[in-house]
């Protein structure tokens, strides 16, 4: 069985994000930019995967510009087989991505695709569950844990107030939440083998996709800072406010 | 332990300018000569340019020697100085002295000296140096006779206690017919290298300064693009060696920065508090108006110079850069000379590859070549001006007008300088300085100036601040003192905290953003400074 | 042309954080309620009553019981043409099942919004809620997710809804539900607690914590800590709110001994209701804080679990 791990380049989750004054969007200049986080986690568990016997090949897939490529080479450097980069320069928004995903695996025909649960960037977690029903396969989010067995996959999944386990049909679709792993650090040598690993380069139009926005950013602004409130004289008026004010007990 | 090694002709320490300058002069001269040159360069940050602070003003002078066709291959040298003032400050007045000559800044450019290295790499990568940023060098390697023989890279995924986690991975060792060390002002493996080498044998201390920088980004009606300010006297007193930088860059972004000599007495002295101070003065605080800040950071330069000069090179290896401390301090630059040294050691270190010499020989003549380039001219002339200061501001002042003018900076003397951590004086002998809380949107508090370095540390991993006597802090450092490592330190690392009743030293080592103040500055240099797992530290942009 | 509010529910009790999204729904039109369960009419009685209902969709089959995404999707799509949006609470199911049918309909989804500018613009939190986006939707269809504490929630009662019944449609057999495990008996997961109380360095020391996970029992919450509790070695590191992932939002946090370093205050300020203990009236957590009670912890907390235990 194959895998493809969707990794995209993102802004690096030490950096704060901060809105250019003119409100247009967010100020990425010399920014250091890395894997998305949670893609880390998809590449971690497909190379467990692999590791485990139960997978052949690991693909991975970017989407976005030509210094992509890193974070290809990154996925590679922790031990994917191969990388393919989607390239454009132009803004691809998460029903765009999923097209193109379900493009390529039209043409790689994984059984698994693992992706991360969301993008620390714009924050959306929308791509696997799309690619899921653009292709009418399961989906099986937020995963803390997975199974690979013999046609299908277990997926327990982190859900508010506890874990749900699912059994999905293969192939399937799983995005990767912070608990599934730890990601392994990667190592020189591999870097430096990562380099003469095959990565292949194509357009959105190769794969017949029109990666045309939908949403139109009308504008970015710094949160409203929160102002603060009233000090209490004591626990027994703290507890009449948080039921009767605020009603949250 | 067992450790992957792999072989290279020259491994390099740190990307920096001195050591991307060091790569691309080698590999300039291997293609030039047809000849086959293997260069690897390490760098502790997550990328080249993320632990580069600087304010800063850029002396175009080794860069026009080393890529001459600079511009048009995009360097981000975009802003040439045209106004340029020297301030001296009181507490409400700021009056303009003629700008001192070593300070004169015609054809010099503003620039964020992070990103003037990350174009430098790309440059080096182009030209076949192997770079691998995130991956920092924690030990030296010596053959079984003494040379050196390459570095280590840091091992990933110690826990706190220092065993080896889950996702363990041992380091790996880098093997080089010579190592060049590049780490800037400090370096920890340098510093090893000094009293292995003996290589500070019969010259002065080093001494130092901590610069603490913030970027703004101002409103346009504020900014003059191309204006470069210095200023001495207030906020600290005559006595004490500091002053200001402000730059106006592109894009509304103006540099600000307090430069304070670590030589200081008083151990109440925060040289944070004494930056946000300074930007409260009458002649700046407008600057600031409507503004945002964008960023902040600090770290140590060299400010010896030419006496502090250690001896260079040994079998093996060599040093360039502030690590050496070709700084210049009176000009307040070093990114020039620190480029010009590495281009020279990369001279005197291919010569010898060419030769076919073998691994660990020492590149003797790099001291010689050195000695016939302008940079030491430079740094000869200056090296009266930091000490003079010894005598107080104005005196200094007066000194430094007799040395470059009349001698031209060739007295037939040179001042000594004592080692900054000799310094401080005992608490009781000193008054505290009441400096001014914060507002939140002028001057600010530590963490909030911390955060926006972008630094982080793996939580569990050993602590990369070592203390030699963990006794010290609490003993000597708080008694006699009053704790100076809680103001010393421009980011928080280190606090007093009181558990039930007494106090103990708590280090954040989370909060470090690697500037060495503390390495420098303990007063009985108990702080020993390691690197942490590599890509660990600031992440600064455009600093 | 109205708005679709997908329900969350279990099959007995209909989910409040619907009210939140029926909320949003509010201001863009009329408002109809999609329960879709198994054996699940009390909860479409339930969603009637919601203020601003005008109807309710209710359909019913095995299948739907615990609202996988592969059956639930293609059942919205058959009813999204009536309307310009579908909606659902951005909870674990609402981000689940959301994505899927927009992708179903080629529709973009509005993530998480926290604001309603008009029905084609919202506003969303990017970057962990470091920036705020303002969006417009190009689509015919807008499907949106709701972030509960971006709108306080509606009635749960004095609405008039209908209730129609729509057929369920067919298993696709992709899925299946294998079992749940609900943290009842042990703490809720940081991330996604609807309550945390977070202890600092005014603990103290690592024995001194019992006290905030006693008051996390009592409310039901999960235990955070500030990154200067984890340096003092209190916590291990997992719980320190504010580092990659763990950027939290409850409906309400309790900072005891937080001082509020920015720091810290990265990782929780989305909170809906901020209560701070402190005894440090300067401490710069009473900025943010909805309520403060400055006061010794080791004072005022037990006094807080006695008063909420009654």
């Amino acid at each position: 069985m194959k895998i493809l791990v969707a990794v995209k380049r993102a802004i690096d989750y030490n950096v704060k994000a901060r809105p250019k004054s003119d409100g247009t969007g967010v100020d990425l200049a010399n920014v250091k930019m890395s894997m998305n986080p949670f893609d880390e986690i998809a590449v971690e568990e497909a190379l467990r995967l692999q590791e485990a016997g139960k997978v052949t090949e690991v693909v991975a897939i970017s989407i976005g510009p030509t210094a992509c490529q890193e974070t290809l080479r990154t996925a590679m450097a922790m031990g994917a087989d191969r990388g393919i980069l989607v390239q454009t320069d132009d803004e691809v928004q998460p029903l765009a991505v999923a097209k193109l995903l379900q493009a390529l695996v039209a043409k790689e025909a994984p059984g698994l695709v693992i992706l991360g649960k969301q993008a620390i960037d714009d924050d959306s977690n929308q791509t696997g569950q799309m690619l899921a029903g653009l292709l009418g396969w399961p989906q099986g989010t937020f995963a803390a844990k997975i199974d690979v067995g013999e046609g299908t996959v277990e997926v327990k999944r982190e859900v508010d107030g506890g874990l749900q386990t699912v059994a999905l049909k293969l192939p399937a679709i799983v995005t990767a939440d912070l608990r599934l792993n730890e990601p392994r650090y990667v190592k020189l040598p591999n870097i430096m083998k990562a380099k003469k690993k095959q990565l292949d380069v194509v357009s959105p139009a190769d794969l017949g996709v029109d990666i045309t926005p939908r949403l139109k950013l009308v504008k970015v602004a710094e949160p409203p800072a929160r102002a603060g409130g009233v000090k209490v004289a004591d626990v027994q008026e703290l507890v009449a406010k948080l039921r009767n004010e605020a009603k949250v007990i | 332990m067992e450790r992957e090694a792999m072989e290279f002709d020259v491994v390099i320490v740190g990307g920096g300018p001195a050591g991307l300058a060091t790569a691309i002069r080698l590999r300039q001269l291997a293609v030039q000569h047809d000849h086959e040159l293997t260069v690897c360069l390490i760098e502790k940050g997550s990328e080249v340019g993320a632990h580069i602070l600087s304010g800063a003003v850029m002396e175009p002078r080794a860069l026009n020697e080393l890529i001459p066709e600079w511009r048009t291959l995009g360097a981000p040298l975009h802003t040439s100085v045209t106004d340029d003032r020297f301030l001296f400050l009181t507490a409400r007045r700021a009056l303009r002295l003629p700008t001192p000559p070593p300070m004169h800044n015609e054809g010099n450019y503003i620039v964020s000296l992070g990103n003037v290295c990350r174009w430098l790499a790309q440059q080096a990568e182009a030209a076949g140096v192997e770079i691998y940023p995130g991956f920092a060098a924690a030990e030296v390697l010596y053959h079984a006779d003494g040379r050196v023989k390459g570095v280590a890279t840091g091992d990933m995924g110690r826990t706190k206690e220092g065993a080896e986690g889950p996702n363990f991975a041992p380091g790996m060792e880098l093997h080089a017919k010579q190592t060049i060390f590049a780490e800037g002002c400090r370096g920890s493996l340098t510093k090893t290298l000094f009293e292995r080498f003996d290589l500070r044998r019969d010259i002065d201390p080093q001494v130092f300064c901590l610069g603490v920088k913030e970027l703004w980004e101002v409103r346009p009606e504020q900014h003059r693009l191309g204006r470069v300010i210095h200023t001495i006297g207030w906020p600290v007193d005559q006595a004490t060696y500091g002053g200001s930088f402000l730059y106006h860059l592109e894009n509304n972004l103006v540099s600000v920065g307090f430069v304070l000599g670590l030589g200081y007495e008083n151990p109440y002295l925060s040289p944070f508090e004494e930056m946000q101070r300074f930007k409260t003065h009458p002649a700046m605080r407008e600057t600031f108006a409507g503004a945002r800040r964008v960023a902040y950071g600090a770290r140590a330069i060299s400010a010896g110079g030419f006496q502090s000069i250690p001896k260079l090179t040994f079998p093996g290896g060599l040093l360039v850069g502030d690590g050496a401390g070709f700084l210049n301090l009176p000009k307040i630059k070093g990114s020039h000379t620190a480029m010009k040294s590495g281009m020279t050691a990369a001279e005197s270190v291919f010569k010898l590859l060419r030769a076919g010499e073998q691994a660990g020989t020492e590149a003797i003549d790099y001291l010689h070549r050195l000695k016939n380039t302008w940079l030491w001219d430079e740094l000869y002339r200056v090296r009266n001006i930091k000490p003079a200061f010894r005598w107080g501001l104005w005196l200094a002042i007066a000194y430094g007008a007799i040395d470059t003018y009349l001698f031209r900076g060739k007295a037939p003397w040179t001042l000594r300088h004592k080692a900054d951590h000799t310094s401080l004086k005992p608490a009781a002998l000193c008054k505290p300085i009441d400096y001014p809380k914060p507002d939140g949107v002028l001057t600010f508090d530590k963490l909030s100036s911390v955060f926006l370095s972008n630094t982080n540390h793996e939580e569990n991993q050993p602590c990369h601040l070592t203390l030699k006597d963990a006794s010290v802090p609490t003993r000597l450092n708080l008694e006699v003192y009053a704790g100076p490592e809680q103001r010393y330190c421009p980011a928080g690392v280190y606090e007093f905290v009181e558990e039930s009743g007494s106090k103990h030293l708590q280090i954040n080592a989370q909060n470090c953003v690697h500037c060495k103040t503390c390495d420098i500055k303990d007063p009985s240099q108990n702080i020993h400074w390691v690197t942490p797992e590599g890509g660990g530290g600031p992440n600064y942009p455009n600093m | 042309m109205g708005a679709l509010v997908i329900a969350e529910h279990n099959n007995t009790v209909l989910n409040i954080a619907t009210l939140n999204a029926v909320a949003a729904a509010s201001k863009l039109g009329t408002v109809d309620i999609l329960v879709a369960g198994h054996q699940c009419q009390a909860v479409a009685a339930a969603a009637a009553q919601v203020t601003g209902v005008t109807k309710v969709l209710h359909a019913d089959a095995p299948h739907y019981a615990h609202g996988l995404a592969e059956n639930l999707a293609p059942l919205v799509v058959s009813l999204a043409t009536n309307y310009q949006h579908l909606l659902a609470a951005a909870t674990t199911n609402g981000k689940n099942v959301m994505p899927r049918i927009a992708a179903l309909l080629d529709v973009a989804q509005l993530s998480d919004i926290i604001g309603v500018v008009s029905d084609d613009t919202f506003v969303r939190p990017i970057y962990a809620g470091n920036v705020v986006a303002t969006v417009q939707s190009l689509d015919r269809i807008k499907a949106i997710t709701v972030r509960t504490t971006g709108f306080d929630p509606v009635a749960a009662t004095g609405g008039a809804g209908t209730i129609e019944t729509v057929a369920a449609g067919p298993d696709l057999g992709l899925s299946q539900f294998k079992g749940e495990e609900l943290t009842k008996s042990t703490r809720p997961e940081l991330a996604a607690a609807n309550r945390i109380v977070s202890g600092g360095r005014g603990i103290g020391s690592a024995e001194n914590f019992a006290i905030i996970e006693k008051l996390a029992d009592v409310l039901g919450a999960a235990v955070g800590a500030s990154r200067a509790a984890v340096d003092a070695g209190y916590v291990p590191n997992d719980y320190q709110v504010g580092q990659t992932g763990k950027v939290v939002a409850p409906e309400l946090y309790i900072a005891i001994g937080i001082s509020g370093a920015i720091q810290h205050l990265a990782g929780m300020k989305d909170s809906k209701v901020i209560v701070a203990i402190n005894k440090d009236e300067e401490a710069p957590i009473f900025q943010v804080a909805d309520y403060g009670l400055v006061g010794d912890l080791f004072k005022e907390v037990p006094a807080l679990i006695d008063a909420l235990s009654k």
